[in-house]
């Protein structure tokens, strides 16, 4: 395969108050299929066009935010070798056993990196029972409900020392920086950094709280499923943060809103294609109103000060 | 029957408004445009409409994330109010 060292980011564990309107949201209107639960009460589910065993798991506690994301590697060779060059980038691993906490999940290494998120990484995941067809395949095998969320597809993280966070990614995940935003100085406000053709797999914004997550967002098909899922939100009652609206960074077309635990979430579509010989480009931080939200051209303040 | 509505007070603005019994505070307070808070996840998770009830009573009725608002600050009348719906008139302050 020519994708080398992660391929994609395939896992996230977010804490969640309570899981009556916020499951039924995950499930019913956000679309996400229930793939299992776990003996300590935590929900795993998957989008319906996603192959691995699940891709979000729900964890019920005191405060909303996110425990972890795990990312998977190409092959399990490469996932011995990323562990040594996480270790020799000065992060230390811990292991967490094959089908222990994660059901279908093979063995995963785990560290913090500068921004003082949990990432985890593994190479090995069973796929789902329910997944998308392979032998003469339709496009879906039961019509996909709500907004229709295909898959997970990236993250938005808030902490101190995103340069250092950003030259990990490059460094030892393998992967490249299709954007960047910088302060007048010179310095990095935030970076959009990918492992594959997608524009971003994850993204990071200077903080200097550490561990804050700002949204994990779900790929949605084209403009008129994001049309539909606006109208999703305001049938349910669901709080809008920003849009229906058209990114100019990574070109995405988006929308905000925050799930009934307050986690925001984002359903995205389209994004140019990415690769990783093509120039970088370049934000100053007094245009980023324009690259966060380009038809308006405005940062609305709940955007940028609002995470868990 | 006939839905009570209380006056909410925001201490040292001068500034009043209305809320029904049965409206969390932070959606009125949206509606009235007089509040220090406009915005949040109105799920009591992000913490951006903490404030603190300083008389009058009302009740909790979604769980508030304990980043925010800890076991000791809620007994001090520390809410979220999107979270929190009032069951008198109330003085709060931010």
């Amino acid at each position: 395969m020519a994708f080398k060292g992660t391929l994609r980011p395939g896992l996230a564990q977010l804490r969640v108050l309570d899981f009556d309107k916020t499951l039924d949201f995950y499930k019913n209107i956000l679309g996400l299929d229930e793939v299992c639960r776990t003996d300590d009460g935590r929900i795993c589910l998957k989008g319906y066009d996603e192959f691995d065993h699940h891709s979000v798991t729900l964890r019920l506690a005191d405060e909303a935010g996110l425990d972890y994301v795990a990312f998977k590697v190409c092959s399990p060779e490469e996932l011995e070798k990323m562990r040594e060059d996480v270790e020799a980038f000065g992060y230390s691993t811990d292991e967490v056993p094959a089908n222990s906490d994660q059901p279908g999940f093979g063995k995963r290494y785990g560290f913090t990196i500068s921004t003082g998120h949990r990432f985890e990484i593994y190479s090995e995941v069973e796929l789902s029972d329910d997944g998308p067809m392979i032998k003469n395949p339709d496009i879906w095998q039961r019509e996909p409900r709500g907004m229709r969320a295909q898959r997970m597809d990236h993250f938005l993280l808030y902490g101190p020392n995103i340069a250092e966070a950003e030259r990990f990614c490059e460094e030892v995940f393998g992967m490249y920086v299709p954007e960047v935003c910088n302060t007048p100085d010179g310095k990095r406000l935030a970076s959009w950094i990918t492992g594959n053709n997608k524009p971003h797999d994850l993204a990071f914004v200077e903080y200097p709280e550490p561990g804050k997550i700002h949204h994990l967002g779900f790929y949605l098909c084209n403009w008129g499923e994001i049309g539909r899922a606006a109208d999703l939100i305001a049938i349910n009652r669901l709080k809008l943060d920003i849009g229906p609206t058209r990114h100019a960074i990574t070109r995405g077309q988006s929308i905000y809103f925050w799930e009934p635990s307050g986690n925001r979430i984002e359903v995205y579509a389209a994004g140019y294609t990415a690769y990783p010989d093509s120039p970088q480009r370049v934000w100053d931080s007094d245009q980023l109103g324009r690259g966060l939200f380009y038809y308006s051209g405005e940062v609305v303040p709940s955007f940028l000060e609002i995470v868990t | 029957m006939e839905c009570r509505e209380y006056q909410i007070q925001v201490k040292d603005t001068g500034k009043h408004f209305v809320c029904k019994e049965n409206e969390f505070i932070l959606e009125a307070m949206k509606r009235a445009r007089c509040g220090p808070v406009h915005y949040g996840c109105f799920g009591g998770g992000c913490g951006a409409c903490e404030m603190k009830i300083l008389s009058g009573s009302y009740i909790v009725e979604k769980k508030m994330s304990r980043a925010h608002v800890t076991e000791s600050d809620q007994e001090n009348n520390i809410v979220l109010i999107c979270c929190v719906k009032p069951r008198s008139n109330l003085v709060i302050a931010r």
